[in-house]
């Protein structure tokens, strides 16, 4: 059923009984051309652009849960490309334009809403940086502004501009940066996916990767045997340990990263803002709510839960940023599996099995990758080569000397 | 995670007290070892789920470094000895 304005007019008559679930549960057929393990937002959107735009619809996502069931619904739901790096600025642009028409691609409401990011900053040091980098993304070709404390004041006059330590002294913005709906990103490519011929097979966990003479010819998974002529992994945390059953050992740790949700408040917070005294981001939800978060907790973790500690200093970053914030109520909290790559930006890449394909280490950034990554995996798995804009997210970049270290911490993972 | 760490020096510690640098089953290898060796050490990890052992350090007790030995799923604490003492911790 497409969506228009039209189908819920003509559902409202007829009482809303016509819905139709909105993906077939398929069961795994023998065989397929390409296997996709993971059905969060990567491998839905990987499918979807393996379908739609390479014309290879013999697919299969196998989901050990239910779809979106993972970090694609655990997330702060920023989505923007200021970043400085140029491995990674084409990249996260190209994503943010596959943003801008997703919603019109899919035939669903993904409530992407551009709203602007503002990162602020402290020092003179920290504005020659930020400066840099907004130099760095015009010169890709992306739209960045500065700006000064007194316009900051007029815009944000909630925000604690005279802390003793952590003075604001100004801002950069990107405009069309903001928030989406992050289920609706997951379900409308698992929507578009399904239109388009793929098996989206749930509750079906991969236990074993088959190889015979070199190369993968299938999974084995709680469903029984499924065969494959090429198998991606996009399995976020989990990768190191499906990427183990296929033998390989990668620059990845997994972690822990916590969010935060508010009661329902009125519009009061009108953009995404972060902070740069210490690692806070921030914004409202259309519901009202307050979504925050900050850094990862910093130990190895494979569990979807945090520890205390890492909330209160999260909670008093976001009140020494915003001083109101003390007399807001915290409804919820969660934890998302992270998989943190050495130099804190993802691998797409082949692997040293053939026609086995690697699209990890999004570290806590990859919601606003979910279109990107899927369309240039889904180039990587059907042409052989990378897309253009993810030629330098390479897995040997660590030991040919080229990590892309946008946060300058060096190669730990629980720096970044 | 565990809220409180054995420390085998200072007793049962609250686990803000010590700082964690991870991983501790890499062994830094010998200072002319190929460069594989090499990137293994620094960029490679096992990334098991379950029991792991990791490098703590004291850092607002005795400053002394430590392998703790974890489960990162149940965040179960096992075994917590001065590093020092322990077998392919540091070196």
């Amino acid at each position: 059923m497409r969506y228009s304005a039209l189908s819920i007019f003509k559902q409202a008559l007829a009482g809303n009984l016509g819905w139709k679930p909105v993906w077939r549960e398929p069961e795994p057929k023998p065989h397929y051309d390409v296997i996709i393990v993971g059905g969060g937002g990567h491998g839905l959107a990987t499918a979807y652009y393996l379908a739609r735009e390479f014309g290879i619809r013999n697919v299969a996502v196998v989901e050990k849960g239910y779809l979106g069931s993972g970090n694609v619904g655990r997330n702060t739901t920023i989505v923007r490309s200021n970043y400085m790096l140029p491995g990674n600025e084409p990249f996260y642009e190209f994503s943010l334009k596959l943003w801008e028409g997703l919603e019109r691609e899919l035939n669903y409401n993904v409530m992407l809403s551009q709203r602007g990011i503002i990162s602020l900053y402290h020092n003179d040091s920290q504005r020659d940086h930020y400066t840099r980098r907004g130099n760095a993304m015009m010169m890709e070709g992306v739209a960045a502004e500065q700006l000064d404390r007194e316009t900051l004041k007029r815009m944000l006059p909630f925000l604690n501009f005279d802390h003793a330590r952590f003075p604001i002294v100004g801002g950069l913005l990107q405009r069309r940066a903001g928030t989406a709906r992050h289920d609706a990103v997951a379900w409308g490519f698992a929507r578009g996916a399904d239109r388009l011929g793929v098996d989206l097979i749930q509750n079906c966990e991969v236990t074993g990767i088959r190889r015979e003479n070199g190369l993968v010819t299938g999974v084995e998974t709680t469903k029984g045997f499924i065969g494959c002529n090429r198998l991606a992994l996009a399995a976020a945390g989990n990768t190191s340990r499906v990427g183990t059953m296929a033998g390989l050992k990668l620059p990845l740790e997994s972690h822990v990263l916590q969010a935060f949700v508010t009661e329902g408040l009125k519009p009061c917070i009108d953009h995404v803002i972060t902070y740069g005294a210490g690692h806070f981001y921030i914004s409202q939800s259309d519901k009202g709510g307050l979504v925050f978060g900050a850094e990862i907790d910093g130990y190895s973790s494979y569990a979807q839960r945090g520890n205390l500690a890492t909330a209160e200093h999260v909670m008093e970053e976001g009140v020494t940023m915003i001083p109101g914030l003390s007399r807001v109520r915290v409804l919820r909290s969660w934890g998302g599996v992270m998989d943190m790559s050495m130099d804190g930006s993802p691998i797409i890449d082949r692997t040293s099995i053939e026609n086995l394909y690697l699209n990890c280490g999004w570290c806590y950034g990859g919601f606003k990758a979910t279109p990107a990554s899927g369309f240039c995996f889904a180039h990587l798995i059907a042409r052989g080569e990378s897309h253009h804009v993810a030629r330098a997210l390479r897995l040997d970049r660590f030991e040919r000397g080229f990590p892309i270290d946008e946060a300058g911490a060096g190669t730990q993972p629980n720096l970044h | 995670m565990a809220s409180l760490i054995t420390c085998p020096h200072c007793g049962t510690r609250p686990k803000e007290e010590f700082s964690i640098r991870g991983d501790a089953t890499p062994v830094r290898p010998a200072p002319m070892a190929p460069d594989e060796a090499w990137n293994d050490y620094a960029h490679v990890r096992a990334n098991p789920r379950g029991r792991i052992r990791e490098h703590w350090q004291h850092v607002s007790g005795c400053r002394r470094w430590l392998v703790v030995e974890r489960d990162n799923f149940t965040h179960e604490v096992f075994a917590v000895t001065d590093a020092t003492e322990s077998r392919g911790g540091a070196r």
